[in-house]
């Protein structure tokens, strides 16, 4: 536990952050050195599946037809349909094919909202590192108020303030979850602040735009990548909530989540409808933790 | 360290402050909320009168600052769609989310410790191993999906558990998993790392060789020091719980504030979101605060940077 507080998660510093993190290894005691390798194969082929959605799914995800509602997936007995491998939802809809558009939305909404995120946690962290001082202390006090918000009940909340769609939860979600990148830029930028050649360029007069992005910016890359997975984790599984509770992705959009909200009214009699979709997600979270995991491993091993 | 406790204190007031300003702008920023109270059917009129009983036509500022003096004396408002008082609604219902929050961190506890203390004791063993895959595949595994598997699984196909409501402990059965499972990854592996370290200890190997017997030595004197650490994480994780509640208490009926939250954004009840907003926010408040605290009284260092 060290002296860090014991009562957040969220005011993690940036060495628990990046640290090989205990869940890290815990991974790799499972996945012996495979993690990156096991990681990087789920992960390529779910962006690939996503990629070339149109080659992949036999259907248009869109296309209702009320006389074939609620096919059973292959694996059962009666009312199959060999056209409809996965079956079919609650207006008749190719599951599979909405399974394949998923994947699109979910990697569509983790990669936006750490392209959203990382920019602002970023900027914060990198600017409050290099000058110090007051703005480091008016950063900091950005950060905890940021932590002090629930996330979840204020994304909510944004939502029904903005209108539930697509846009609406990626900006929320690129505004909430900057702490982590925030945290570890500010103190990454602060060592490299006093080094040798960062000193060299302040003293033959490079401006301080050019020393941030030219001098400490490389310096911070690796670990960026690292937050980013751990985020990017972090925002397919909050969108999925969101959208399984109403407050997120709309119909007719074929988002994971929201293909669990739309699944429960027919949990009885059809659990598959919700049994896919949440293994499409147990799937991709996974591979991204692995994935992160070997990326640390890799590029911050060498880097010591 | 009185400077510091000082100055800790004015900035937890200043964090509060700003949450709840960015809330109130948040929520005003929605829906007109003299139509949510008026209705559909309203008449131009009624809702002006609406608008005009409640104070909307007055500045954004002059209502949040009405609305922040009532609210530090404990007086929430009235909830737009129930008429009653705010405060009764969540002080109602605030004991179910704690029972549950209580629970799953019991559940949590009462699974990680023994787990972790049978892994540290044979490393690399197939109880190890076993626990160690339980941790990584609970990782990456969504809560409320994981509920609603254990729905189909133990309250549709094997009848065993209700699956809605919560008038029996039956019914806290399955929230209080959906709910523990998500912490017992780091609880355990906590125990696990806590466990190993304090064994192969000086003080363990001389309980061992006075001649106590193993029994003794892992309960009475290994497992009391291991377990410091992982009471302080499960502090933190009820903390994590109140947000995680929204989800669980909804899909299980279970009406607690999490519930609450959920039924209030339905109806753009802003009375009851923002309180709600408040109340979470200063439980984080308060623990950051206290914990800072005792760190800086444990290692009075901290206090002079």
């Amino acid at each position: 536990m060290k002296n860090s507080s014991p009562f957040l998660r969220g005011r993690q510093t940036a060495e628990e952050i990046l640290e090989p993190r205990p869940m890290a290894k815990l991974r790799r005691r499972v996945f012996k050195n495979h993690s990156f390798l096991i990681g990087a194969v789920i992960l390529i082929s779910i962006i690939l599946i996503a990629l070339l959605a149109p080659l992949f799914s036999p259907h248009d995800p869109y296309d209702q037809d009320l006389a074939r509602r609620l096919m059973n997936p292959f694996w059962h007995d009666k009312k199959t349909n060999d056209l409809y491998l996965l079956g079919t939802d609650k207006v008749g809809r190719d599951y599979l094919s909405r399974l394949i558009y998923g994947a699109q939305i979910s990697l569509l909404i983790g990669f936006l909202t750490i392209l959203i995120s990382g920019t602002i946690g970023t900027a914060l962290g990198v600017v409050a590192g290099y000058f110090g001082g007051r703005v480091d202390m008016v950063v900091n006090f950005i950060i905890n108020t940021r932590l002090a918000m629930p996330v979840f009940l204020v994304a909510m909340a944004a939502v029904v303030a903005f209108g539930a769609s697509l846009h609406v939860v990626i900006m929320v979600l690129g505004l909430f979850l900057w702490d982590r990148f925030a945290v570890v830029m500010r103190s990454i930028t602060m060592q490299a602040r006093d080094l040798d050649y960062v000193k060299a360029a302040r003293a033959i007069g490079c401006s301080t735009p050019y020393i941030i992005i030219r001098e400490i910016f490389p310096n911070v890359l690796s670990s960026l990548t690292v937050v980013a997975t751990v985020e990017m984790a972090n925002a397919i599984l909050l969108e999925a909530a969101l959208s399984f509770l109403g407050f997120g992705v709309q119909a007719p959009t074929p988002s994971w989540g929201l293909m669990l909200n739309e699944g429960r009214e027919y949990m009885f009699f059809s659990p598959w409808l919700l049994a896919l979709p949440g293994t499409g997600l147990f799937l991709l979270v996974l591979a991204i933790n692995l994935f992160g995991d070997g990326l640390r491993d890799v590029t911050l091993e060498r880097e010591r | 360290m009185l400077a510091y406790t000082l100055k800790r204190i004015v900035v937890a007031f200043l964090i509060l402050l700003v949450v709840s300003g960015l809330t109130f702008s948040l929520s005003h920023l929605s829906a007109d909320p003299a139509l949510t109270i008026a209705g559909e059917q309203a008449s131009d009129e009624d809702i002006e009168a609406v608008r005009k009983l409640y104070g909307f036509d007055r500045p954004v500022i002059e209502q949040y600052v009405n609305w922040l003096s009532r609210a530090l004396q404990g007086d929430f408002g009235k909830s737009y769609h129930y008429k009653a008082p705010v405060v009764e609604m969540i002080s109602g219902r605030i004991g179910t989310t704690m029972t549950l929050g209580f629970l799953a961190i019991v559940f949590a506890l009462v699974i990680s410790i023994p787990l972790g203390t049978l892994a540290a004791m044979r490393p690399n063993s197939i109880i190890d191993r076993f626990a160690l895959l339980i941790a990584v595949f609970g990782q990456a595994l969504p809560t409320f999906w994981f509920a609603l598997m254990m729905i189909i699984l133990f309250g549709v196909w094997f009848r065993w558990l209700p699956i809605s409501g919560n008038t029996t402990w039956a019914h806290f059965v399955m929230p209080t998993i959906a709910l523990g499972y998500y912490a017992t990854p780091a609880l355990m592996r906590l125990t696990r790392a806590g466990m190993i370290e304090v064994l192969s200890s000086d003080y363990i190997r001389t309980a061992k060789a006075k001649g106590l017997s193993p029994v003794s030595v892992l309960f009475k004197h290994a497992l009391r020091n291991a377990i410091i650490p992982v009471v302080a994480l499960a502090a933190v994780w009820f903390g994590f719980m109140l947000g995680g509640s929204i989800v669980i208490e909804t899909i299980f009926n279970l009406k607690g504030i999490g519930w609450l939250s959920y039924d209030a954004l339905l109806r753009s009840d802003l009375p009851v979101v923002q309180a709600i907003v408040l109340i979470f926010a200063s439980f984080y408040v308060i623990l950051t605060l206290l914990s800072d605290l005792l760190n800086a009284y444990l290692d009075p260092r901290i206090s002079v940077r």
